[in-house]
């Protein structure tokens, strides 16, 4: 909402000055957005008539006027643009006139003494290009100082209005507002009564009755649509940022600024029979001021007569039926749409217009009369036509229930008592009806106030009157109690930071995806799309994070970045109910980063896998699987407490090509939740006696996975035995071909004596016999 | 007899003379050994007469002595020469870098994030989440926010095809935890929230913080304390201007919008502050009634206040990024300035 200053000081004028009454309604809730002078600082500017405008006897371009400046004898002005000529009135600057970059001087113009300058609309900085001088009309005062004229010290507000303030959106409104505010005292526009001089009236029928509970229509013959409009309306209306047209759309729109109330006009002769406000019928078209035609729906409310729509109420009015230059009879509308009956329709077609904005947050039902008549006024005055009496249709408005406010209630939410005086004067102010009981106010909410309806709404606005300001920071008061810390959950920051301290970086990428990447990583994966993407790579829910880490290094490896190690902890998307959180990295490039003493390695699936050990220990697990985003003899299905909770492996080189990278980066995802429980540590004690270890090489087929041999070990060792490792894998001379051999370590220690050398005979041959059954691997020797 | 004294010159000329200890244990065979020549003087004394024997025998240990001392000094400077000549050998350019991996670093929103929960929890306020695909329920109509309400338009709300949502905001996490949960709470609700919005200033997703406490005397003047003393805390300063502004949110009323001091400028007017001297920081309020009876709590016994902030505004304004986009293009260049 956009306004003049001076406009808003002709109703209210509290003593403050412009950056200071910003502040105070800002504080109050009505934020200024900015505030713009009306012109840019300039002086010694006054209206001028040109007299005579001459040839330069030594220029082509450049004239010689003779201007009159309200002196008695004109002065000789050199002027080069196009359209100097007599009897123009313009803007001139006289000898010490400073404009914005220039300062105006008496000066030899080829030879021609110049006693100042005619000014164009660019040159006072009122436009940034002009053509030609700035023509004014030709009743401006000659002499007259221009800015004062023009009212150009002024400065337009724009202020920020949150939804539930439409009684804001009105000069009246705004004046009631800043009186209470303020406490400056309010001169709102008084409502006179127009008597009618004809007897035409126009039947209306509502048959929407809840959507339209009031209106009023008002037949004016005999206009002349072409009256100019008067200087000081067409300026308001411009420093609100409507464009003066025709004098009676003026007309409306000034009503529609000043007192909430959007209005509009019919062409008369263009209405066929009686004006009907109904809801539309399926199929109706309507071809709007705007140019477009709008298929209307059954829940769009229209203006109606006898040959269908006219005009789209609170919307905006029909082409066919609007008021042109020749218009010679009109008809006035002023009504009380309700609000649910607007809102959401202008959207649905691509508009949004003045009045819809305010019908869609509530007009003041109680000033629809008040509107009319002022307009009418404004009308005759303005345009000349004799006026018809108002018919008017009346329904049930909206009402306005008391509502209590509990002091003590107040008190409470408020965090301190404010005091009841100052409470009662300040709702007050704001239009309501208060009447004061022993413990509680009783309030009756004005017609033009949609958001006041229980009793926060009134704690709302004695607290915002008060000034939010005034209440006391305070650190709250709260029993000391501790929060529960569960010791077995692994912390996501904790987890973070493991994988920080292993050298991965952070990333957070988009939770949409192009729903290619996502194909091409499953082909069975099913994400689930945007209705209303905001980019086609950006339209499907991800369900995996491997998209958007493989995007990132794209991206990386595009600026320079060779070595790429990045995780991301966030969440996939299956559906409302399954959305669960993911651990997900990618590492690619060196293993290490260039260093002086150690020699360049790509990093593989054994480095990750070792990072994923160390995050995570015993718990988890890495079988061989399939997954189709991974290299087939490079995959590992991850599992956990017994269940499969991820994929470990190096990128398919069919999706390295698809995705054309230079190489192949290593990934992992798991389901994060899965690892974040674990186990509370428990002290098993120490033992006194000495360990013995048994290095024990196997030879097996080399297809056989090291898992499954340790696993049958572990199975097969009897108590003592309290580590059994890998240390080695061996393949070449020695061994026979597709054979391995795998070297293991097996650690034995008794925690009540020394083992006997008979005891570690007897748990090597245990541990060898499983071998060779369950494995078909044999001692070495 | 020889003179011992002979002996004597003779063996510490030896001693000098040896470069390693092998060597040293050698001259001490010659002179010391079981038929060393001093050994062997001492041996002739049996044969002295008596009266020669004692001043013969004292002349002898005493060169004893003497070669004795010039062994353990040589054998000592000998040793220390070793040990010197391994310790130079052993040194390293200690200012060559450090092996094996780097490390790696926090994307400056998790930062962000975990400083505010750790404020926040200083104080008890524990950290709940809530799903990001959401239904219109939980994100508008428990909210207050009613079926006509700006923010339900598709201009805003991204959908899916179900008819769900991305969540527009944390506070539906508000609703689900009041629902499981009875007063006191005292929660904060961090994660991704997502708008239909992509500008030079909006990504379609960013991070929020919600905050709830709800308990039988929490007000207005509390929800200032808590919230300004949270802004000096994050950005570390005690002086820290802040001030509360009304606003409107249906889901909280009385509604205020908070600002700070600029903090780039220090409140003198710059680029960031659009030259006001104040930054909007955050949306706030007591919680609305009606939101209180979608849950189930007793709006007489129970107040509560709320509040929402923006993640990657708080952290641009920390750590002085001055481009929203950079948080999600993850450029390595960026993102390990953080670390």
């Amino acid at each position: 909402m956009q306004f003049s200053e001076a406009w808003l000081r002709s109703l209210v004028n509290p003593a403050l000055d412009t950056a200071q009454l910003a502040h105070a309604v800002t504080m109050a809730g009505l934020e200024v957005e900015a505030l713009t002078p009306a012109a840019p600082p300039f002086n010694n500017v006054v209206v001028a008539e040109i007299l005579s405008a001459e040839k330069h006897p030594d220029a082509d371009r450049l004239r010689v006027c003779q201007v009159d400046v309200g002196e008695a004898a004109p002065v000789t002005i050199v002027c080069g643009a196009p359209n100097a000529a007599a009897g123009l009135k313009v803007p001139c600057a006289r000898p010490g006139a400073k404009l914005p970059g220039v300062e105006i001087k008496v000066a030899k113009v080829r030879g021609v003494e110049s006693f100042g300058m005619l000014c164009s609309t660019k040159e006072l900085g009122l436009e940034g290009a002009a053509d030609g001088l700035m023509v004014l009309p030709g009743d401006a005062p000659v002499g007259e100082d221009f800015r004062s004229w023009l009212n150009l010290d002024d400065t337009l507000i724009t202020l920020k209005l949150t939804p539930n303030r439409a009684d804001c959106l009105s000069m009246q409104g705004l004046a009631r507002e800043i009186g209470a505010i303020t406490g400056a005292q309010v001169h709102l526009p008084q409502a006179v009564e127009v008597a009618p001089r004809i007897d035409d009236a126009i039947p209306v029928q509502v048959s929407a009755a809840d959507a339209c509970p009031r209106y009023l229509a008002r037949v004016v013959r005999g206009i002349d649509a072409q009256a100019p409009t008067p200087r000081w309306m067409a300026e308001r209306l411009e420093r609100s940022g409507i464009r003066p047209l025709l004098a009676p759309v003026d007309i409306t729109n000034y009503v529609l600024l000043e007192l909430g109330q959007p209005m509009h006009a019919f062409a008369l002769s263009r209405l066929v029979g009686g004006i009907e406000v109904r809801l539309a019928r399926a199929g109706e078209k309507l071809e709007l001021l705007n140019g477009q035609t709008a298929e209307l729906a059954p829940d769009m409310l229209v203006i109606a007569d006898a040959s269908g729509p006219v005009a789209l109420a609170g919307i905006m009015g029909g082409q066919p039926t609007s008021v042109e230059r020749f218009t010679v009879d009109v008809m006035l509308e002023a009504a009380f749409f309700a609000p649910a009956a607007i809102a959401g329709r202008a959207r649905r077609l691509g508009l949004s217009t003045d009045s819809s904005h305010r019908f869609e947050r509530g007009v003041d039902f109680g000033a629809t009369r008040q509107a009319m008549e002022r307009a009418t006024q404004l009308l005759i005055d303005i345009c000349g036509g004799q006026p018809g009496p108002v018919t008017e249709a009346v329904a049930a408005l909206p009402s306005r229930e008391p509502i209590t406010l509990r002091l003590a209630r107040l008190q409470r939410v408020a965090g301190i008592e404010l005091d009841t005086d100052q409470v009662t004067r300040g709702l007050a102010a704001l239009g309501a009806a208060v009447e004061r009981r022993d413990d509680s106010l009783v309030v009756t909410p004005p017609s033009f106030r949609f958001d006041l309806a229980i009793e926060e709404d009134l704690i709302e606005e004695a607290v915002r009157l008060f000034g939010y300001d005034n209440i006391p920071a305070q650190p709250p008061a709260a029993p000391s109690r501790m929060l529960p810390q569960d010791e077995r959950v692994l912390a996501d920051d904790a987890l973070r930071q493991m994988l920080v301290g292993l050298d991965y970086q952070e990333v957070v990428t988009y939770s949409f995806v192009d729903p290619a990447w996502e194909t091409a990583l499953d082909p069975d994966a099913r994400p689930l799309p945007l209705a209303n993407p905001i980019a086609s790579q950006l339209s499907a829910m991800r369900t995996t994070l491997w998209g958007g880490l493989i995007e990132t290094l794209r991206h990386n490896l595009n600026r320079q970045q060779d070595r790429v190690r990045i995780f991301e902890l966030g969440r996939v998307y299956a559906s409302l109910d399954a959305q669960p959180m993911k651990l997900g990295g990618l590492a690619y490039g060196d293993a290490l980063p260039e260093q002086w003493s150690a020699a360049a390695r790509r990093v593989d699936f054994f480095d990750l896998k070792g990072d994923l050990e160390r995050v995570f220990g015993q718990a988890l697990d890495a079988r061989r699987g399939a997954h189709p985003a991974l290299h087939p003899g490079q995959c590992a299905e991850l599992w956990a407490g017994g269940r499969a909770i991820g994929w470990l492996g190096a990128l398919h080189p069919r999706l390295v090509q698809a995705f054309d990278l230079p190489a192949a980066p290593v990934l992992f995802e798991l389901d994060s939740g899965a690892l974040a429980q674990r186990a509370l540590p428990r002290h098993g004690g120490l033992s006194r006696f000495p360990q013995v270890r048994r290095d024990l090489a196997f030879v097996l087929d080399a297809h056989t996975p090291v898992g499954e041999l340790l696993e049958t070990l572990r199975a097969a060792a009897p108590a003592q035995v309290r580590a059994i490792d890998v240390f080695d894998d061996y393949r070449g001379k020695g061994v026979p071909e597709s054979q391995k051999s795998l070297a293991i370590r097996v650690v034995m220690q008794d925690t009540e004596r020394t083992l006997t050398d008979q005891e570690v005979e007897d748990a090597v041959q245990r541990l060898v016999d499983a071998a060779l059954r369950q494995c078909n691997a044999s001692l070495r020797v | 007899m020889r003179n011992p004294n002979e002996i004597v010159a003779e063996a510490l000329a030896a001693i000098l003379g040896c470069a390693d200890l092998p060597a040293l244990e050698q001259v001490k065979a010659v002179y010391l050994g079981k038929s060393g020549q001093l050994t062997e003087l001492l041996k002739s004394l049996g044969a002295m007469p008596a009266d020669e024997r004692k001043t013969a025998g004292a002349r002898i240990n005493e060169a004893k002595q003497a070669v004795e001392a010039a062994l353990k000094g040589r054998r000592d400077a000998l040793q220390q020469a070793e040990l010197d000549r391994q310790l130079a050998a052993e040194t390293l350019d200690v200012t060559l870098p450090g092996r094996g991996l780097a490390r790696g670093g926090l994307h400056p929103v998790s930062r962000t994030l975990s400083r505010i929960q750790a404020l926040f929890h200083s104080i008890g306020f524990e950290v709940a989440t809530g799903p990001e695909i959401e239904t219109d329920f939980y994100n508008f109509t428990a909210l207050n926010i009613p079926e006509d309400h700006p923010a339900r338009a598709m201009h805003d709300t991204f959908y899916l095809q179900g008819g769900e949502l991305l969540r527009t905001h944390t506070s539906p996490v508000q609703v689900r935890y009041m629902q499981n949960h009875q007063p006191p709470m005292r929660i904060i609700a961090p994660g991704r929230v997502y708008r239909c919005d992509s500008d030079v200033t909006h990504t379609p997703m960013f991070h929020q913080v919600e905050g709830l406490w709800v308990d039988e005397s929490v007000s207005f003047a509390d929800l200032k304390g808590v919230l300004a003393d949270f802004m000096r805390n994050f950005f570390e300063r005690d002086d820290l201007p802040v001030r509360f502004r009304p606003s409107f949110f249906p889901f909280t009323e009385p509604s205020a919008e908070m600002d700070i001091g600029c903090v780039m400028c220090g409140g003198e007017g710059c680029r960031v502050c659009s030259h006001t001297g104040w930054l909007e920081v955050l949306g706030c309020g007591m919680v609305h009634p009606n939101v209180f009876r979608h849950v189930g709590i007793d709006t007489e016994r129970f107040v509560g206040f709320a509040f929402g902030l923006g993640v990657e505004r708080l952290a641009m304004l920390r750590y002085g990024v001055d481009d929203l986009r950079l948080f999600f293009e993850n450029d390595l260049r960026f993102l390990k300035q953080f670390n």
